[in-house]
């Protein structure tokens, strides 16, 4: 039985797809990544699984139970996060979170296990209003409040944007942690390199999955042979990958420029051809694929 | 060799009642330099910004940008830089042409100079067809893509970015950093702010805020050595983790 | 029920927290009490006084040197054109007009009756039933002295007209009004505003999304609301009867029970109100306007609604202020008995089952 299993969900907004026929199965226990840019879709799919709005089409169960029919049912068994941080900014932490508990008719008491690891980080500021609180903070103690009932299947809507990265990771082994606890997690994200943390990932791009895999062989079916190519003058490199005869795609990630390129092309050649543009210190070396880079050939192939 | 000096910060420190939250900090930023401002939420990164943009009053110390004082000049100072968050940047009801002209008239530029460089803008971003759209209309990525140009239409010496590509998908965001790039070519300094760590190496030199202070600042590649790290990523993470405090 | 309380308290940390909103909720009717209260004039002193008088008579010329030397009237210009007394209240600040009769001298003498028209301004009704008691006065002081002398059984009648609001209704209509006002804004404006405060702040979401029952969450969002304005009721009472010298006349009991129907709608409103709008400006903006604007203009708090166009007395029916003010204000300063508001009550009562089944009909379990 799965956790959550989408058929073929339709949703527009004044003739705007922002789902178009999607369908995904999420197993029980998994952690599986929505992995898309702003306005992919992600939070209207999010709404439609937590009950907020209704699908124009297709059909939706979480724990086998209907988000039309059932939405009651549903209520009970999940916790939600959205994406704008949304708890009362003038109630402290400790009132939030005893707030969402009578809620959900429980006791902060009755779950704290689930949520030590968490709270225990903020439990220093209870008294502080939420509304004075970091990001980072904030984002602990929304994600304390969504799990204070224990939910089967939790779901989180881009909960790290806007966040450093520092606590972006320490986010993400909190959400590791969770998943010990047999808690399936569906989380959304713009940032790649959060992916690869996932069970399972989707890449949404225009209300549509591009592609649904675990993240070793979404990176296992990238088609090409990808480099990384580094010289002294990396400004001016991009231009001249580009303008050179055999080069397929170029991008630049961090400290180097990924490129591939067809049979026409060759390291060597390249290099020479690089060396007569007047680059030094040439390093071109093959790499594996992220996410990213994934991603971003699916985007070139869905024609943005 | 003699370089310009676009901002200059000496001691800059703001505090609230007795929380400070940005602590003596002195740095400086070249002409035409792309200058990554990082640090983790609650650093106090915004508010160093909002100091230097002559928003707020620094408690102590100095700021000179664009050849002025953010204490004494700061109309003169907001009258010389582009500034454009992820928040806010574009009338969504407005066309792209008349963006332009309110920002380029908010400027106080003449309308026969918004005019002429209206379309050179345009052509250069390749949105010469969309200069009739209303900007809740278009794309994402173009919204973006105008949004920085709008804050660069009036030739400013410095432009500050705060999270510019937060969320937006990755070829975008590349095409965004060429933008970037092309800016800094034509001699604007780009002051920018970004979640994003691989995009901390597309800069020049790199700060690195902790608590207030900064901490570490340099050119990504000197970074990488000091803190015998393979990215930025990894710096960020050795420097951020020190951090004792966490609210602003 | 310990969600619900927990909610409940949750809700007055929102308001007690939020020094604006506790300076409109428990402020607000106190200085409009006191303003309403302290801006009625209730001083007289030379009212310019214009005379309309046909016979000329030496009887007649007396009595206007009466009114002229009283310290309360200055007469001020004689008409000669019945027809231009309005345009005399409206260009000139003439506070009243005697109109004699055509034979006043020969009706006074021979018939032994005369008539005296005082026109006042009935727009400020105390201050006009001030001056035409003045005026009464001099004319009855004139006929015991003229009678006295002359042994002549006669009498003068003043005939009073108030213009532009017949019913000559008490200054005292501003208690009413006030509550209504009050009532209306809190319950409808705040609660309104509360909810759609949680919808814009993303918890609405989180709130849908939790086994709660949508309508307790609204139930308890009104519930502080509902207690403040009971509030806001008694301490208007107490201004009024302590501060203001305007006494309860009817059943106090009367009173707050109609008060309680007028809440209970307004509240049904407010609810109304947040289902059809998302953000707190509109939901103030449809409060604002919707509301305070036809309880001040349209529900007898500022003008009669007998010197309404017609057109305008046909809205102010379906303003549900219109009648719980007129019903307060039978009870309170006419003092009448239950079954001589029957009639408001009842409307009120059909209005408030109206909007609540409306306003729930209406409510949401999702976000669209």
């Amino acid at each position: 039985m799965n956790a959550v299993s989408v058929n073929r969900l339709c949703k527009s907004y004044n003739g705007v797809k922002a789902l178009d026929d999607v369908s995904f199965d999420v197993a029980k226990g998994e952690l599986y990544g929505i992995i898309g840019p702003d306005g992919a879709g992600k939070t209207t799919l999010f709404r439609i699984l937590t009950t907020l709005i209704l699908p124009d089409k297709g059909t939706a169960l979480v724990q086998s139970t209907d988000v039309v029919k059932d939405y009651s049912t549903i209520r009970s068994i999940i916790g939600y996060m959205p994406g704008k941080f949304s708890l009362y900014q003038d109630l402290t932490v400790e009132e939030n979170l005893n707030f969402f508990a009578t809620v959900f008719n429980t006791t902060v008491k009755e779950n704290y296990h689930l949520i030590e690891d968490i709270y225990k980080h903020i439990e220093p500021f209870r008294t502080r209003r939420a509304g004075k609180l970091s990001g980072g903070m904030k984002q602990k103690l929304a994600l304390s409040c969504a799990l204070i009932h224990k939910p089967d299947v939790l779901f989180l809507d881009e909960p790290t944007t806007g966040v450093d990265p520092v606590s972006r990771k320490e986010f993400w082994e909190m959400l590791m942690k969770l998943k010990k606890q047999g808690i399936t997690i569906i989380v959304s994200t713009p940032y790649m390199d959060e992916a690869k943390l996932c069970d399972r990932i989707a890449l949404m791009q225009n209300g549509k999955f591009l592609r649904i895999d675990t993240p070793d062989n979404i990176v296992a079916s990238y088609p090409y042979r990808l480099w990384a190519v580094r010289s002294s003058s990396m400004h001016i490199l991009l231009d001249d990958l580009r303008s050179c005869q055999g080069i397929t795609s170029s991008f630049s990630f961090g400290t180097c420029y990924h490129a591939t390129m067809d049979e026409t092309l060759t390291v060597e050649k390249l290099k020479r051809y690089l060396l007569d543009k007047g680059h030094h210190n040439i390093e071109i070396n093959e790499i594996s694929p992220t996410v990213e880079d994934c991603f971003m050939l699916l985007l070139k192939e869905d024609g943005v | 060799m003699t370089e310009e000096y676009v901002i200059i910060a000496e001691n800059l420190t703001k505090k609230f009642g007795n929380f400070t939250a940005v602590d003596h900090i002195t740095f400086s930023v070249r002409k035409g330099e792309i200058f990554g401002f990082l640090g983790a939420n609650g650093a106090g990164k915004t508010t160093a910004m909002r100091m230097l943009c002559g928003l707020s009053h620094p408690s102590d110390g100095k700021g000179i940008v664009a050849g002025y004082d953010i204490l004494h000049e700061s109309e003169k100072v907001k009258q010389n830089i582009g500034y454009m968050s992820q928040k806010f940047s574009l009338y969504e009801d407005l066309k792209v042409w008349e963006n332009l002209r309110l920002y380029g008239g908010i400027y106080g530029m003449k309308d026969k100079e918004i005019s002429i460089k209206m379309d050179a803008v345009l052509r250069s971003i390749d949105m010469q067809s969309e200069k009739n759209t209303m900007v809740r209309d278009l794309p994402l990525g173009w919204k973006q893509k105008l949004a920085f140009t709008v804050s660069i239409f009036h030739n400013p010496k410095i432009v500050f970015l705060d999270e510019p590509t937060g969320g937006v998908d990755p070829i975008t965001r590349r095409r965004f950093w060429e933008q970037i790039y092309s800016a800094a070519a034509s001699g604007i300094t780009v002051f920018v702010t970004t979640h994003y760590m691989d995009e901390a190496e597309y800069c020049d030199r790199v700060s690195i805020m902790v608590d207030g202070k900064i901490k570490a600042l340099d050119s990504p590649q000197e970074l990488r050595k000091k803190y015998s790290a393979s990215g930025m990523d990894e710096v960020f993470q050795k420097l951020a983790r020190e951090a004792t405090r966490k609210g602003d | 029920m310990r969600q619900f309380i927990i909610f409940v308290r949750k809700e007055f940390f929102h308001i007690f927290r939020d020094v604006r909103t506790m300076l409109i909720l428990l402020g607000m009717p106190v200085a409009q009490m006191l303003l309403f209260g302290f801006a009625i004039t209730t001083e007289v002193r030379n009212t310019k006084v214009a005379v309309f008088d046909p016979s000329q008579s030496m009887e007649t010329r007396e009595i206007k040197e009466r009114f002229q030397a009283s310290e309360y009237f200055s007469i001020n210009e004689e008409i000669h054109d019945i027809s231009r007394i309005n345009d005399v209240f409206k260009y000139g600040d003439i506070g009243l007009v005697l109109v004699f009769s055509d034979n006043f001298e020969s009706d006074m003498l021979h018939g032994g009756e005369a008539s005296v028209q005082l026109i006042t301004d009935g727009t400020e009704p105390n201050q006009a039933s001030m001056i035409t008691g003045y005026a009464t006065n001099i004319l009855s002081q004139y006929q015991r002295e003229v009678s006295g002398i002359d042994g002549i059984p006669f009498s003068i009648i003043p005939e009073i007209k108030m213009l532009y609001n017949p019913q000559a209704e008490s200054a005292y209509n501003f208690v009413p009004g006030v509550m209504g006002m009050i009532l209306m804004l809190i319950c409808a404006m705040m609660t309104s505003i509360a909810i759609v405060r949680e919808k814009e702040n993303g918890t609405m979401e989180i709130l849908l999304v939790s086994p709660m029952k949508p309508i307790y969450i609204i139930l308890a969002k009104v519930t502080p609301y509902f207690a403040l304005s009971v509030v806001n009721l008694i301490t208007i009472l107490l201004l009024s009867v302590f501060v203001l010298g305007v006494p309860v006349s009817g059943s106090l009991t009367l009173l707050f029970g109609v008060s309680l129907i007028f809440i209970f709608l307004a509240l049904s409103l407010g609810i109304l109100i947040s289902n059809l709008v998302s953000t707190q400006v509109a939901a103030m903006l449809a409060s604002g306007m919707g509301l305070m604007m036809p309880v001040m203009l349209l529900s007898g708090l500022m003008f009669p609604i007998e010197s309404m166009p017609q057109i305008l007395q046909w809205i102010s029916a379906i303003v549900p202020a219109r009648w719980y003010i007129e019903a307060v204000r039978k009870i309170m300063i006419q003092g009448v008995e239950a079954q001589y508001v029957m009639r408001e009550i009842f409307i009120l009562l059909f209005m408030a089952l109206l909007l609540i089944t409306l306003s729930l009909k209406k409510f949401k379990t999702r976000l669209s």
